[in-house]
């Protein structure tokens, strides 16, 4: 319930995201990965990045301590949105690209809900565009996990809206002309209140960004780097290679120095030139520890944070940026929207039956006997 | 000066001007004033899409017509008895629709001659008034300068002329309310509040309203009043309402009714717009309503409001509806309560924004892939608005469904006298809406029991609605085929026709719960049956009247359910001869009946974003009454 201390200040107080939903009873057995596995089979492609999600998804959920009847994931069409049938909670697999704004109705019907959307590149970037961005600047209480393997894989391997420009594909044999969209700066630039960027293959840093986005209150995005073995084998080799993966990924902590490379060596310092960030080497060419950019994910205005996610590649993926790229408090929708109706419910006197006499009896009225 | 009265059983007067001259709100004044009388009354506003259309232009022109009546009526009336034209494009535009004998009221001053030439007059028609080449002969045109009239009458509050000259449809509004002998109470109260923060706009619109008023009572060119009645009425508590305004009240009460929080997942698009201003109006009722950005989210986030135990409802026109036909699909097959209401507008595409038309059924009925039935409601008149979107909710929530309501423009705007309805819990206005929402599993025994989600109610049909924060009960849905009982997906051949066996039976039962057809057959021996559904039911009413008057029989049947059927309408149609099916059209409920009854129906359609013409109508039913009986006498 939305408190009256809330409501007089005009704007509810910044809770966690899963503030209002129930939590186990006190003494209660805590629930297991297993509690959280559901009947049905799982039928995603061998060595498909999906299984390593699912597995980390399932085993992390016990950790919010939460009802299990109390959660719900909703999802579009695609690879990944089979992910609800997985799971033994309350899901919809809905209708392509809709998912977020399923959710959207159901975050604001319910504010009991943890709230889960797993859409992928095609579903939430392509068909659902629209749906994305209209639920970041909405802020609405859910968490989208969007897995971007860079390829349509149920239809069978068609480029994407991440696909790399000049891709060959069964639609693009001579090269797709399309740029592709890099999700966390569309994100951003949609004033989301938390994005991240994770990858299939770390579970640790995958549980870690999970946790940090099911504890904000608002619209999480969190994108996924998903290998799809079929389609799309090694989009993310770079990045996941020994030999390269220091040098390709750019971790982000909130408050710490932007570090990365072999030893450290390499680091992010302001662009001033550009107004933007780029990569230097610490110690070479009068650059110090001093100059290196502290990373900060609270920061209320998201330029910086803009700059980070423009050093992902655009093409064959050999950089990026890894992490909480931002985190802000803003009042979210269904929040503000509870309460108005919370405030006008308080403000009326009486039974809503007789409230309803009187509203559809209002007006100019005349009686004839 | 004493007037003459001369008493009159019903009038039709239109009310017309450029759009930014306050004709609607004239017109909504004058139907207040007239309800409040008691006189009954029916009311057709008309207005241009553009929000300004080029001021004095012909596609400028913005009218409103009201007929009141000392009995019953059913329409807004075929043409107008009096014609108010505030200036040249609304006498132009209008002059076509007037009867031999018609009073035309036109301010004088407005007919300029930069405004003759915009509406395309060459020369001034009120210079010839009389003249062998009056364009207006055979009409009683009053020229009255009502624009000079007003801004002298309210000078002494220091407005611009131009502000000043706002007021004439004020001033027009006086002079027709002392003509028609209406209560001015209404009026005076309604300006004292709407103007309450401007006192200067308000004064000058009193005073403009009463100069008005003493104008007609003092001139010479208005020889007569008239007196029309009040109409008997059954007891009970009226009001005038729109279709629009009653839709949302339904819907509220349907809420109430069911216990279940509204959600209104909607996008604006005219003429539906209103009903989510009204609904926003009343979060007090614990009614959430979501602006989306499309109409595709607008359904989504009322289904997703559905799955978690609200009433979803979403609100559109045609372009709407095609829009969220996939959606409407997720609902058939989720088989989740949801309320999707059409207000029908001239089609296809963009089409007539403001102008009404029936054109929707066959989307309502057959716009999804797939076979995916969707039950249907029609209200009938603005004031039914209410029940049937009542209805809806009912149908919606009993059987687990996307219920379809199909209103139009002709209704949604248009308003007439409505008994206020019994909303007491107890009442038997409304029918019961009972959730019954799952709370334990309904499967296996002891270790084993389990949720299955779509295990069915054997009477309706519907599924089990268990909503998220029921322990135990959690199940997954979605859009891909279920296996009977359990819900898991399921691609088995036999399983696909079951179901899709199912969701159609389970449509079917719905007129189970249907009452038998009103068939209207006042001799019980007609042999030609008038078929009708949604807004043509006062037209169609009206033209039955006419033509029993003549001295025909003919009966009248209005569909309130075009999905399922009720019951008993193959055994209606069978009773008569011939089937006459007047539509806003070119045959859509004549191509079912065709299909489903082999009744070889007759189509009587016009398309012309307007409502059908009761005296047109009823020439063509006399015409098919004599046909069938000249076919009976020439049978051996």
């Amino acid at each position: 319930m939305t408190t009256d201390s809330s409501t007089e200040l005009g704007m509810p107080a910044l809770r966690t995201g899963t503030e209002l939903v129930p939590t186990l009873a006190d003494g209660a057995p805590p629930a297991t990965a297993k509690d959280y596995t559901s009947d049905q089979e799982v039928r995603w492609c061998p060595g498909c990045g999906d299984y390593a999600v699912l597995k980390a998804v399932q085993s992390f959920l016990p950790d919010l301590g939460l009802r299990r009847e109390n959660i719900v994931f909703v999802s579009g069409i695609g690879c990944s949105s089979r992910f609800p049938y997985y799971l033994d909670t309350y899901g919809m697999h809905s209708i392509h690209g809709r998912a977020p704004a399923i959710a959207t109705g159901l975050a604001t019907a319910r504010e009991d809900l943890s709230v889960w959307v797993v859409t992928g590149d095609g579903d939430a970037l392509s068909i659902g565009g629209n749906h994305l961005i209209h639920a970041l600047r909405r802020n609405v209480n859910m968490t989208i996990l969007l897995f971007n393997n860079r390829i349509y894989g149920l239809t069978k391997g068609q480029y994407s809206p991440t696909s790399e420009a000049g891709k060959i594909t069964k639609s693009t044999p001579m090269g797709s002309l399309d740029h592709p969209f890099n999700p966390v700066s569309l994100a951003l630039g949609a004033e989301a209140s938390f994005v991240a960027r994770t990858i299939d293959s770390d579970r640790k840093h995958l549980t870690s960004v999970l946790s940090a986005a099911a504890a904000h209150r608002g619209t999480s995005l969190v994108e996924i780097y998903q290998n799809c073995p079929i389609f799309n084998d090694g989009a993310f080799d770079a990045i996941k290679g020994r030999d390269t993966a220091a040098d390709a990924l750019i971790p982000l902590v909130h408050g710490r120095p932007i570090r990365f490379g072999a030893d450290g060596a390499k680091g992010l310092v302001r662009d001033h030139e550009t107004g933007g960030v780029r990569v230097v080497e610490v110690g070479r060419d009068g650059v110090t520890d001093d100059d290196v950019l502290v990373h900060d994910a609270h920061a209320a205005d998201p330029s910086t944070a803009f700059a980070i996610s423009r050093l992902t590649d655009s093409g064959y993926l050999n950089r990026s940026p890894i992490g909480i790229f931002r985190q802000v408090e803003r009042a979210t929708y269904d929040d503000q929207a509870r309460a108005q109706v919370s405030a006008a419910g308080h403000a009326a006197a009486g039974e809503p039956a007789d409230r309803l006499a009187a509203l559809v009896g209002g007006g100019d009225t005349w009686t004839v006997v | 000066m004493s007037k003459q009265v001369q008493q009159l059983d019903r009038v039709v007067i239109r009310f017309a001007g450029d759009s930014g001259d306050g004709m609607q709100l004239t017109g909504d004044r004058f139907t207040q004033e007239s309800a409040v009388f008691g006189n009954d009354l029916v009311t057709l506003p008309n207005f241009p899409a553009e929000i300004r259309a080029p001021q004095g232009t012909l596609p400028g022109v913005s009218s409103f017509q009201v007929h009141f009546a000392d009995h019953d009526i059913l329409t807004a009336g075929d043409a107008p008895d009096v014609l108010v034209a505030m200036n040249p494009a609304a006498l132009k535009a209008n002059l076509g629709d007037l009867p031999k004998g018609a009073t035309v009221i036109v301010d004088s001053h407005d007919f300029t001659a930069r405004n003759l030439a915009k509406a395309g007059y060459e020369a001034n028609p009120l210079d010839s008034l009389g003249e062998p080449d009056d364009v207006l002969a055979g009409l009683a045109v009053h020229p009255v300068d009502l624009t000079g009239m007003t801004v002298a009458a309210v000078k002494e509050f220091g407005l611009s002329r131009k502000d000043a000259s706002r007021a004439k449809n004020m001033f027009a509004l006086g002079l027709l309310s002392w003509m028609y002998g209406r209560p001015t109470e209404p009026t005076e109260a309604f300006l004292a509040k709407r103007f309450s923060k401007v006192p200067d706009i308000r004064d000058a619109n009193l005073t403009a309203f009463k100069a008005g008023w003493a104008f007609g009572e003092t001139t010479e060119t208005f020889a007569v009043r008239y007196e029309v009645k009040p109409a008997p009425m059954g007891p009970g508590t009226y009001r005038n309402i729109t279709g629009n305004l009653a839709l949302a009240y339904g819907l509220v009460a349907g809420s109430v009714r069911s216990g279940l929080p509204l959600f209104l997942g909607s996008y604006p698009i005219t003429p539906a717009s209103d009903i989510l201003h009204e609904l926003s109006k009343h979060k007090a009722f614990g009614v959430t309503t979501f602006q989306a950005e499309d109409e595709i989210a607008g359904i989504g986030a009322a289904i997703g409001a559905s799955f978690g135990g609200a009433l979803g409802v979403t609100t559109t026109s045609g372009p709407g509806i095609a829009l969220k036909s996939e959606s409407i699909g997720l609902a058939v097959m989720t088989e989740l309560p949801l309320v999707v209401i059409d207000v029908q507008r001239g089609g296809p595409s963009t089409g007539l924004p403001t102008k009404t038309e029936q054109s929707d059924l066959l989307q309502a009925m057959f716009g999804r892939n797939g076979e995916a039935p969707v039950p249907i409601v029609a209200p009938q008149s603005p004031g039914d608005c209410f029940a049937a979107a009542v209805e809806a909710a009912r149908i919606a929530v009993t059987y687990r469904t996307p219920v379809m309501l199909l209103s139009d423009g002709y209704l949604a705007n248009g308003s007439e006298p409505w008994r206020v309805p019994d909303v007491s819990p107890d009442s038997a206005d409304l029918p019961t809406i009972d959730p019954d929402f799952a709370t334990e599993t309904n499967h296996g025994e002891g270790e084993d029991a389990e949720f299955w989600p779509y295990l069915r109610d054997e009477t309706t049909l519907a599924r089990p609605w268990a909503v998220p924060g029921t322990p135990g009960l959690e199940h997954r849905i979605g859009g891909l085929e279920k296996g009977e009982g359990h819900g898991n997906i399921s691609y088995d051949p036999a399983n696909h026709d079951l179901m899709v066996r199912t969701r159609q039976a389970k449509v079917d039962r719905i007129a189970d719960s249907l009452p038998p057809l009103e068939v209207d057959d006042p001799s019980g021996s007609a042999r030609v049956l008038a078929i009708g559904w949604g807004s043509t039911y006062g037209p169609i009413g009206a033209a039955c009247r006419r033509v029993r008057k003549a001295g025909h029989e003919v009966a009248q049947v209005h569909l309130r359910h075009l999905n399922p059927f009720p019951r008993d309408l193959g055994e209606v149609l069978a009773r008569y001869d011939r089937v006459l099916v007047p539509e806003m059209n070119l045959g859509q409920l004549s191509m079912l009946l065709r299909a489903r009854y082999l009744v070889d129906a007759v189509g009587y359609n016009q398309v012309r974003g307007l409502p059908l013409k009761a005296a047109e109508l009823a020439e063509a039913l006399a015409a098919l009454i004599t046909e069938t009986q000249q076919t009976e006498e020439s049978r051996p």
